[in-house]
């Protein structure tokens, strides 16, 4: 069940098979004439049976591209390009973006299943939860019988942990980590290829956050699904998560293995994220945090966005937006990439200002 | 320490001691809450024989899981339900409040943060009103240039520079961070020797949380105010506070100072918290198998309130409630395998390799 241990075989290439391919997507917030641009082409494929974490501040946009490429996202915003390219089990490719509502609504659940926010409360208190499993199957398998409905249903709950007699449970009956099971097992029920999973566990105590986690990652490996795993706490991604994309301003900052993003930080965001939490074990070190906070995304100018926080900015950053590219540091992980313009001495160089190096702490 | 004394009624009861003193102190805390329903006579035993001190210029963190009772013990100790038992000791003399007037008197001492700056702030006032009227309220009525001097003196304290761009502000109008400094600024309005913090980063994005564990170091060294920090994150709890007491069912499990509760826990339930917790730089040895949740506090479980979940629990710990036992210097932990007794159960070495095996046994 180690999940990110190389051995297992659990770093599959992501860009090998991929089951979701997010190209150019972008997000408006607003139908004004003066919209926020929320998501800027963003790009991020999910291997097949990866476990991909997406992390970054609250406001960032990692919500936002989740239910962007499901077709969740609420009024006001609004994609305004791009493609998310999902691969069947039987190769074929179809673009999200483009099904229409028929297709869009088989296509949910079955192919793609997403466990919100706050899922303590997405389940109906009226009604007793394996019903509301049940409703679900039924909705996408209108031939079978409500008695078998049920007994999936059973089966589920049994996935995930929870004894089948809880069937006739209302949802204030159960603890908040037994809701947060159900909710998984609901997402699960028709053995989707993608389960999308915002912050399932920020609700929970460490205890059950624990026990949830190695839940998701022993169903993984049983049932072979691919998970994208939405948190801001980044020690907990590196433990579940193959790789890691961080997220700063709408953008994608850092996408790498999970280990070198927490190992070898290249960008000077992951780094200082990463040095924002006390450590439990070790030797207590002194704490950073971020200074600032996240930009307005109303107010984006040009050039980095993350320079006015970052310990390593010089003039170019003002002028020049970093684009995401293998770090300049020999001996990477030729996958992984960042966007920062001390990786970028060429670019940097050619637009006529002076190029600096990687500084240490982004090149150990 | 430039005070905060600025006018505002004398307190000839307040001593002002050297840092270490005992300020307030909780005896044999108990709170039951009656279930609704006719005729029933169950009971929540939501904190049973709580024993503490908070001292002057020290922070004691009080961590646990949800629904361990930490909460009200918070409540408890601001008077805002009436305790079911025990009593509160402020500078060793009894501090149950009888009436209006002496709530008003007891709060001007002991003030309480919340854990959700959105909802503790109201939306239709700025922050002027809202600290205007703690002053009011706790410092007399000042009026113009001293009102003003004060607000301003109170926004320097918590770091919201320069006054003049946060005053005249809504909380709407303020991140979460900024709001939580403006209810910490409310709570010192009132120059209080205590401040309870329920909670006060759990709602607040990663990178701000550091800025107010900053925040409130700060006030304990300048200011020498007892804090008690109310969390879930024992992480936390390791890197802000003197002494951390863990709880557990209602039942404090296990004090000591901060250090060696985090790196060297005595009880099997601290144990499994802190093995709970993500650790990126050890992915091997952390705590597997886990299950179980807390028990039901209608009825606990007689003795000790972990045993089902203990993986070393005998008879001795199903049938009595087992003491705080002192483990070392100052430090206490209500196992009996710490006890003297012939039937005492045998505990595992406490080493972080021989862990994983002891859980996997510690079934509920």
């Amino acid at each position: 069940m180690t999940l990110t241990t190389p051995e297992t075989g659990a770093r599959r290439a992501p860009a090998d098979d991929p089951v979701l391919e997010i190209r150019n997507l972008s997000v408006d917030y607003g139908y004004d004439d003066d919209p926020v641009h929320v998501l800027r082409d963003v790009s991020l494929t999910l291997g097949r049976g990866e476990v991909l974490g997406l992390a970054g501040e609250s406001g960032c946009g990692k919500s936002t591209l989740a239910y962007a490429a499901t077709r969740l996202l609420p009024p006001p915003g609004l994609i305004t390009g791009g493609e998310v390219l999902f691969t069947g089990r039987d190769g074929r490719k179809t673009d999200i973006l483009r099904l229409d509502d028929q297709s869009l609504r088989e296509s949910r659940w079955q192919d793609l299943a997403i466990v919100f926010q706050g899922a303590m409360n997405s389940l109906s208190p009226v009604y007793r939860i394996g019903r509301q499993i049940a409703d679900g199957i039924l909705a996408h398998r209108p031939g079978m019988s409500k008695a078998d409905a049920m007994a999936r249903a059973a089966e589920m709950l049994e996935l995930v942990g929870i004894s089948p007699d809880r069937l006739r449970s209302y949802p204030h009956q159960l603890s908040g980590g037994m809701r947060q099971r159900v909710m998984i097992a609901m997402a699960l029920a028709l053995e989707p290829q993608v389960l999308i999973m915002d912050e399932p566990t920020t609700a929970l105590d460490v205890v059950m956050q624990r026990q949830i986690v190695e839940q998701i990652a022993e169903l993984r490996d049983r049932l072979g699904f691919s998970v994208i795993f939405i948190t801001h706490d980044v020690s907990l991604l590196i433990e579940i998560a193959d790789r890691i994309a961080i997220m700063y301003a709408g953008e994608i900052v850092e996408d790498a293995a999970s280990l070198d993003v927490y190992q070898r930080p290249r960008h000077p965001y992951s780094s200082a994220l990463l040095h924002s939490f006390p450590p439990l074990r070790g030797p207590r070190r002194e704490l950073t945090g971020i200074p600032g906070s996240p930009p307005d995304l109303a107010k984006l100018g040009g050039g980095c966005h993350f320079r006015d926080r970052c310990a390593f900015a010089w003039d170019a950053c003002a002028a020049l937006a970093p684009r995401l590219t293998a770090p300049d540091v020999a001996d990477d992980d030729p996958r992984r990439t960042t966007a920062c313009l001390r990786h970028e001495p060429e670019r940097v160089a050619a637009a006529g200002f002076e190029a600096k190096p990687v500084p240490a702490e982004l090149a150990g | 320490m430039t005070s905060l004394r600025i006018p505002g009624p004398d307190r000839p009861d307040a001593p002002t001691g050297a840092p270490g003193d005992v300020v307030l102190q909780a005896v044999d805390l108990r709170k039951h809450f009656k279930l609704k329903g006719l005729g029933s006579r169950d009971v929540v035993h939501a904190v049973d024989d709580v024993n503490f001190e908070l001292r002057r210029g020290r922070v004691l963190a009080l961590v646990g899981e949800s629904g361990s009772g930490k909460s009200t013990i918070a409540r408890l100790l601001a008077q805002l339900m009436p305790l079911t038992g025990g009593s509160i000791r402020l500078h060793g003399e009894d501090a149950a409040v009888r009436n209006r007037r002496s709530f008003r008197r007891y709060v001007g001492r002991v003030q309480m943060i919340f854990q959700d700056p959105f909802g503790s702030l109201n939306p239709v006032h700025p922050v002027r009103h809202i600290l205007t009227r703690s002053i009011r309220i706790h410092r007399g009525r000042l009026r113009g240039a001293e009102l003003e001097e004060a607000l301003v003196e109170l926004l320097d304290r918590v770091q919201l520079k320069p006054a003049e761009r946060y005053i005249e502000k809504y909380p709407h109008e303020l991140s979460g961070g900024q709001r939580q400094r403006v209810a910490i600024a409310r709570a010192l309005a009132a120059d209080p020797e205590v401040l309870l913090a329920d909670e006060p980063i759990s709602m607040l994005d990663v990178s701000i949380r550091l800025g107010i564990l900053n925040l409130l170091q700060d006030l304990r060294d300048r200011l020498h105010i007892a804090i008690l920090y109310i969390t879930h994150d024992i992480a936390s709890a390791r890197y802000f506070a003197d002494r951390t007491m863990v709880m557990y069912a209602g039942r404090i499990v296990e004090s000591g100072d901060s250090e060696s509760v985090t790196q060297d826990p005595k009880h099997p339930y601290t144990q499994l918290l802190v093995r709970s917790a993500p650790d990126p730089d050890d992915l091997e040895a952390r705590a597997r198998g886990a299950r179980g949740e807390a028990p039901s506090l209608v009825k606990p479980p007689s003795g000790c309130r972990f045993n089902p979940r203990c993986p070393f629990a005998t008879d001795l710990c199903r049938t009595e409630v087992p003491p705080l036992i002192s483990v070392g210097d100052e430090r206490e932990a209500a196992c009996w395998g710490y006890s003297d007794r012939p039937d005492r159960p045998v505990l595992a070495p406490a080493g972080r390799g021989a862990e994983r095996i002891e859980t996997e046994g510690g079934a509920a």
